[in-house]
This record gives C-alpha cells, sequence and structure tokens, in this order.
C-alpha cells in the first residue's frame, strides 16, 4: 500500500506452519466454566483440553514473482485457513508467514462490503482502506462501473444487487487496486460465462505484471488455465506439491491436458 | 502488536471517519429530520424529566435542568458506547474475517459515530442554557481536557468490552446490568448532596468522578481535587487493563467472533 512496499519484489515464505482453531462457542465455554475451572484448580486441567481443529500442520513454501498457485483438496482440508492465514488474518500458532508486497485478499463473496450502503459508498470505502483519496477514488469508481457493468446500480444499495452483479462488483473492486499478492478463494467462479471470459483477461493482465497469485478452487479448467503450481492439501498438510499438470493428474486419477490457448 | 495496531489506525483515520458518517447517514436514510431524532428526542426526554423531578424533589427548576441536560446527554453517550462496545467485535465478524484491518479501527469508528451522536445532543444543552439563561463562564474551559479524557477512556473501553465478550459471550447481560445499576448510584439524575453525609463516598464511583469533571466545569463550578484524582486513577487502570489484555488476546480476536 505505501510507496515502500511497492519496491520490494513480492514474495511469500512460509515456514512450518500450524495452526490450531479452537472452537470456542461450540464448547460451550463460558465465562462460568473459566471461572469455576480457575477456582477448582483441580478442574482446570481439564479445561484445557479444549475442542480444537487441527486447521494446519507444518506446511512450508516459497512463493516468487510470477508465480501462480492453485490450492486442491476436499472440503475442509484448509484451503481457505491457509488463505485466511496468508492474508493476515489469523496469526499462526507456530511457525512464520512472511508476505512482502501490496496484498488482497478475495475471501468472501461480499468483501466486508456493507449491504446497506449503495455501491458507490462501498467503492470509496474500499478506496479509502487501499490508502487512496480524492481524485483517486473516482477513478477508481469509474474503473469498477465500467468492468463490472454496473450503470445506476451503483446508486442502489448493494443488498438488492443479484448473486452475479455482488461478485462482478467484488471482482471488479478486487482487481481494480492493483495488489502485488492476490488471494483468492473459489467463490468468484460463479460469475456467468461472458463474465468469466472478462475476469480472466483481467486477472491474466494482473498476474503477467509479476504478482503472485494464490488460487483456492475445485475448477480443473480455472487451475489448468490460471496457475503454474499446485498444492494439494489434505487433513491441514501438504499432500502434494508441484507442476499443475503433474499433480492434477495424480488428484483426478486420469492425465489431464493443458487446454490450447487460442 | 498492539502499537502496530495503534499506528495502522491512525494512517486509516479517513475510513474511519468515514466509516462513522455512513454508520449516521444509514441510520437515517429516508427520514425526515434525520440525525436531528436524536437532538430531538434528548429534547423531549430532559424536559419531561426536569418537569417530574424537579416536582418530586422540590428543587427549582432554574437550577435543576441545565444539571439534568448534561448528566443525561452524557451518561446517554457513556450507555450507548458501553452497548455497542459489547458487540464491537462479534457485529463485525464478517469484515474481520474477510479483510485484514487493525482491530483499533472498529473501536474508533464506535467511538466517533457516538461522539457525532454527542454533537447532536450538545444543542439540547445550549438550548437549556439559552432558555434559562444560565451560562456557565469561563470556568466551562475545564471541560475541555476532560472531554479529552473520555475520548481515551472510550477508545480504551470499545477495545476492552469487544475482545472480552467476543470471547465470553456471558458479558454483554452482565454489562448491561451493571449500567443499569450504575445510573441509579450515580449522581446522574440526583444532585450529589442530596446523599448527605455519605458525600465522602461518592469519589470512589469512577462514573461519577468521570460524569463530575466534565459536568462541573459547565455549571460553573470546578470539581475538587479529589474528584480528579479519581477520574485521572481510573482511568490509567483502565487504558492499563486494555492494553495489557488486548496486546494479549489480539491476535486471538479472529478466532472468537
Amino acid at each position: 500500500m505505501s510507496a515502500m512496499a511497492e519496491e520490494l519484489p513480492a514474495l511469500i515464505e512460509v515456514k512450518g506452519l500450524s495452526l490450531d482453531f479452537p472452537l470456542y462457542h461450540a464448547s460451550g465455554r463460558s465465562l462460568k466454566k473459566t471461572l469455576m475451572g480457575s477456582v477448582t484448580r483441580r478442574m482446570g486441567q481439564d479445561n484445557r483440553h479444549r475442542v480444537v481443529v487441527q486447521a494446519l500442520r507444518d506446511i512450508s513454501f516459497r512463493l516468487d514473482a510470477g508465480d501462480r498457485l492453485g490450492l486442491i483438496g476436499s472440503n475442509g482440508a484448509g484451503k481457505t485457513t491457509l488463505l485466511r492465514t496468508l492474508a493476515g488474518i489469523y496469526e499462526p500458532a507456530t511457525g512464520s508467514v512472511r508476505v512482502h508486497g501490496s496484498l488482497n485478499a478475495l475471501l468472501d463473496p461480499n468483501l466486508g462490503m456493507n449491504p446497506n450502503l449503495t455501491g458507490r459508498e462501498n467503492i470509496m470505502l474500499r478506496g479509502l482502506y487501499s490508502g487512496l483519496y480524492g481524485k483517486e477514488i473516482e477513478q477508481l469508481e469509474v474503473d469498477v462501473r465500467r468492468f463490472a457493468d454496473m450503470d445506476d446500480f451503483i446508486n442502489l444499495p448493494v443488498r438488492i444487487y443479484s448473486a452475479g452483479m455482488i461478485i462482478r462488483l467484488g471482482f471488479a473492486l478486487a482487481t481494480a487496486i492493483r495488489p502485488q499478492v492476490l488471494l483468492m478463494d473459489e467463490w468468484f467462479l460463479a460469475g456467468d460465462a461472458n463474465f468469466m471470459e472478462r475476469a480472466r483477461t483481467r486477472l491474466e493482465d494482473m498476474v503477467r505484471g509479476a504478482e503472485i497469485l494464490v488460487l483456492s478452487t475445485h475448477n480443473t479448467d480455472a487451475l489448468l488455465d490460471w496457475c503454474n503450481r499446485l498444492i494439494w492439501m489434505e487433513q491441514g498438510r501438504v499432500h502434494r506439491a508441484g507442476p499443475t499438470a503433474e499433480v492434477l493428474t495424480e488428484y483426478l486419477g486420469h492425465p489431464v491436458q493443458p487446454k490450447v490457448k487460442t | 502488536m498492539a502499537t502496530r495496531d495503534l499506528r495502522e489506525t491512525l494512517t486509516l483515520w479517513r475510513l474511519c471517519w468515514t466509516l462513522a458518517q455512513l454508520d449516521i447517514v444509514q441510520r437515517y436514510r429516508g427520514s425526515l429530520l434525520g440525525p436531528f431524532w436524536l437532538t430531538l428526542s434528548t429534547g423531549v426526554m430532559v424536559g419531561a424529566m426536569g418537569v417530574i423531578y424537579a416536582t418530586l424533589f422540590q428543587i427549582e427548576m432554574h437550577d435543576y435542568l441545565p444539571f439534568l441536560a448534561i448528566s443525561q446527554v452524557m451518561w446517554g453517550y457513556l450507555a450507548v458506547l458501553v452497548a455497542e462496545s459489547c458487540q464491537g467485535f462479534t457485529m463485525n465478524e464478517g469484515m474481520i474475517r474477510s479483510v485484514r484491518m487493525p482491530f483499533l479501527l472498529y473501536g474508533a469508528r464506535m467511538v466517533v459515530r457516538n461522539v457525532m451522536v454527542l454533537a447532536h445532543n450538545v444543542v439540547v444543552i445550549v438550548v437549556v442554557d439559552l432558555v434559562l439563561w444560565n451560562w456557565p463562564g469561563p470556568v466551562a474551559i475545564y471541560a475541555l481536557p476532560a472531554l479529552a479524557l473520555w475520548l481515551i477512556d472510550s477508545l480504551a473501553l470499545t477495545m476492552l468490552l469487544g475482545a472480552v465478550c467476543a470471547r465470553f459471550r456471558d458479558v454483554p447481560p452482565i454489562a448491561a446490568s451493571v449500567m443499569q445499576m450504575a445510573f441509579f448510584i450515580t449522581p446522574v439524575i440526583w444532585r450529589p448532596h442530596l446523599i448527605g453525609d455519605k458525600e465522602w463516598m461518592l469519589p470512589f464511583n469512577p462514573f461519577y468522578t468521570m460524569l463530575e469533571i466534565v459536568r462541573g466545569p459547565l455549571l460553573g463550578t470546578v470539581p475538587d481535587i479529589e474528584v480528579y484524582i479519581s477520574a485521572i486513577i481510573s482511568s490509567v487502570l483502565l487504558c492499563g487493563v486494555t492494553w495489557v489484555f488486548f496486546g494479549r488476546v489480539r491476535g486471538r480476536i479472529a478466532f472468537w467472533v
């Protein structure tokens, strides 16, 4: 975001990352239980056995400028948790995560957008969040509006938008503020075919500019098109890592061919 | 880590201001008076309570109404801030999980929003002073450092309650009943001297001393030194506890919400 950060080449370095996901409210831990636990000391031992999900285990990899990493694996393998950790939302329990360069994460379709505010207001907030103001925000609005094909909807609250429109807006916003590192969860592939074509062009533009992409999806076409490396995750661990076609062949159990680009 | 949070929030002050402004705009979108509903409802409340309590306590309306107006406006700010702080992080769950933002930003947004509300309510105090022609005089300037202390404490309160309430879901109702109780044991609607020979106990009530350092100067009197000492000690305690607690749990808040 700052001028300093722009000058460093983008880099992601993950070393021995592990993350436990404590399930506080599922296990019914309340003030009462904690107080009782500290009053009766012997119960305290038992209380330490919290319900935890071992979300990530001993993950290490390094991505340099130009790398496009795809994450595959069954549901609950830890793909989204890994993305959130890279985005700095979850702090690692052990190990380290180093990310250089401005970062943008598309983890949630509504991107923290406020559904009661209009498209224009949400664009403004996003711009302010990224450290833009004045003219730059106006430019951002023009750009997002053109790409997302929004016309007059920009002055209406986001809550009345169709699902596709929200995704277009989110995608346009996230890619308008050129991040050096883009993290993306699979929701955005839900756009209509026409939009997907444009989305790909825009994304390819961005990745070509020596940036890093980390994409989590089950869509093999997207992986073959967009990613040069894959990490196959199972139960929070790296199961296989390597070039896209290789890992994907093993994952699907049959050979895959990269599509011939027209 | 907590220091970084503070620094990042300062660089995002524009975002914070806009968020707070949009909160208010959004709340009153489509209404005729807009945020001046705040002024009007506080005004009506102060007027009605003024008549009833002046009769009940058998006191001169001319003295009582300015006192009540200031108390009610400041207490209203505090009560709403406490209630909102309890949901400060849990309500922004979606945002916390999808974008990385300094946590203090959520607190600062709440404080700015409530200060904007307060600014609308201050009109009531001014109108009361105008109607009764009862101005505090130059002593009122002492209220300014007191208001600055309120701001700092407000920020600490939002962070502390926000984090504690995200972790322990029993705290919001506890906080609500503590505030209710505090309203009655603190001289908000009743004047401090009514408590008689127990008046020496009042400086031990941080709600009273915090309120008095603003209210006293605005009514034309400077509070006693004990009141100031108590207000400063409780503020330092609040900020200290918040700093230590928040510094320790910051990394875990994303799991709690």
